[in-house]
């Protein structure tokens, strides 16, 4: 599949600034093809298999590339401005399956009481309440609030149980935010966020992002947390099939939980995103 | 109190986690940021583990390292019982033992390529932990024919079954398919029934009821 303008005029975080410390010519490889990063006395730069230079940004926590000469803008994030919040990247994770795969799961609240079983969810309340889904259009980004679900351990400063208020943001197609009730502090939300590395149409890095208000853990807690939670969602998505993501409607059938994920579905589809994206016919 | 240098994300540790359970003791788990910060290998962790490598426990100010060695460690020190670690079948726990190490050289390998990025070959990963697996399949479907359910022809596991379980319940993540191997899959079953089994992520809850009816 030839890559789409919507895929391509975006920006994408292919590691944490460490990763790439002193690093020469290091390989990596995006939108199935061979990048190198180098880092000459503590600036970096990305070059393609040709040699040209590819536009950078360093932002939240990682460095971004594009291989669009006039890229979209990236999403603005202000909370990682914020005093006191805690910023934690987990490193990142391969998965074999779309990174389209990773975004529409991150978005799916039903899978908590069967994958992160007495974390997340419980078994006894599987129930996902309605929730409102909105586009802002302005930004061109995705919106579901209201989202509600009973946690016994919403984070690692969770000390208990709770109803947990959640807000999910797509504001990029290979992105997407969990704004989530903190549990120690009144009317702020803690952030949690996958960048995806789209590697192949079917084959992703995933490098996620915590910032949160928290006085108790250490680094390495929030960590663990982190990947534990992601350790068990890529089991999961490893053994989905297709390992691209069906947009045609014939293929799954999508319920009211399931609000979040239709609308991305249209919005990629509205954006004319073909990079993938599995096709009906090919699997017929 | 026993203080395990630990990791959630290693079958090594989950090993050593599994048996302080079992045996009931207090310990406190001192997290190591194996992955992305490489804190095994810094200056702190190798003055208790020159090798750099998890877990490892320290008691009364002596470490022990090794995941095989902390199991024997812990049975031979507390388990009253002797099923653990069976004295009069010693041989062939250590047979499992060292096979635990080829699944770690192996089936672990794999997956620290595929999820994180670890430089090796992975072709041969996978092929050797293939390899094990036909052995151990072939082992265990002679086992079940006899009416044994565990590695040794005892009516209980021990502590090889537990050396040996976590990497082959982890294969998945190394891009190895379990499905030709069904006397594995049926003592996986049989493990992860035992009381106080939790999952780690990436090991496929049971599809069924916990308790057998």
């Amino acid at each position: 599949m030839t890559l789409d303008t919507f895929t391509r005029s975006q920006w994408y975080a292919i590691g944490r600034l460490p990763d790439f410390d002193g690093a020469e010519a290091k390989p990596v490889r995006l939108l199935s093809q061979d990048l190198t990063v180098s880092d000459k006395a503590g600036v970096l730069s990305v070059n393609d298999a040709d040699g040209r230079s590819l536009l950078t940004q360093i932002r939240y926590g990682h460095l971004w590339t594009t291989l669009s000469d006039t890229p979209r803008p990236l999403y603005d994030m202000p909370e990682f401005d914020e005093p006191d919040r805690r910023l934690v990247t987990a490193g990142g994770v391969g998965v074999r399956c779309s990174g389209l795969r990773c975004v529409e799961n991150f978005l799916d609240m039903a899978h908590f009481p069967f994958v992160h079983t007495d974390i997340l969810g419980v078994e006894e309340h599987p129930s996902v309440e309605s929730y409102d889904v909105s586009m802002d259009a302005e930004k061109d980004e995705i919106w579901a609030t209201k989202c509600k679900f009973f946690q016994p351990m919403a984070s690692a400063a969770a000390s208990g149980g709770q109803i947990t208020e959640y807000k999910y943001r797509v504001p990029h197609p290979y992105s997407t935010i969990l704004y989530k009730t903190c549990p120690i502090r009144d009317n702020v939300w803690d952030l949690v966020g996958l960048f995806i590395q789209p590697v192949e149409e079917d084959e992703c890095i995933v490098h996620s992002f915590i910032l949160v208000f928290d006085d108790e853990n250490t680094d390495t807690g929030l960590l663990h947390f982190q990947q534990n939670i992601f350790l068990q969602d890529r089991m999961i998505l490893e053994n989905q099939v297709p390992r691209k993501l069906p947009l045609d409607p014939r293929w799954e059938l999508p319920t009211r939980a399931d609000a979040s994920s239709i609308a991305y579905r249209r919005w990629l589809k509205a954006n004319e995103l073909q990079w993938g994206v599995a096709l009906f016919n090919e699997a017929a | 109190m026993i203080q395990l240098h630990d990791y959630p994300l290693s079958g090594n540790c989950f090993k050593v986690r599994f048996l302080l359970e079992q045996l009931d003791l207090e310990y406190q788990s001192i997290l190591v940021d194996f992955y992305p910060g490489y804190e095994h290998k810094s200056p702190r962790f190798l003055d208790i583990n020159p090798l750099g490598q998890l877990p490892a426990i320290v008691e009364g100010g002596e470490a022990v390292r090794d995941a095989q060695a902390i199991l024997v460690y812990l049975a031979t020190a507390y388990d009253k019982s002797g099923k653990w670690f069976p004295r009069d079948r010693q041989g062939e726990v250590y047979q499992w033992l060292a096979f635990a190490d080829q699944l770690t050289g192996s089936i672990s390998a794999a997956r620290l390529h595929d999820a994180m990025f670890y430089r090796l070959d992975v072709g041969k990963a996978r092929s050797d932990g293939i390899r094990l697996l036909r052995i151990i399949d072939e082992h265990l479907w002679f086992a079940e024919k006899d009416g044994h359910e565990w590695l040794l022809p005892l009516p209980h596991p021990t502590i090889g079954d537990v050396a040996c379980f976590p990497y082959i319940a982890l294969a998945e993540e190394g891009g190895i398919d379990l499905a030709p191997f069904s006397s594995v899959s049926r003592w996986m079953e049989r493990f992860m029934r035992l009381k106080g089994f939790k999952p780690m992520p990436g090991m496929m809850p049971l599809p069924m009821p916990k308790e057998t009816p």
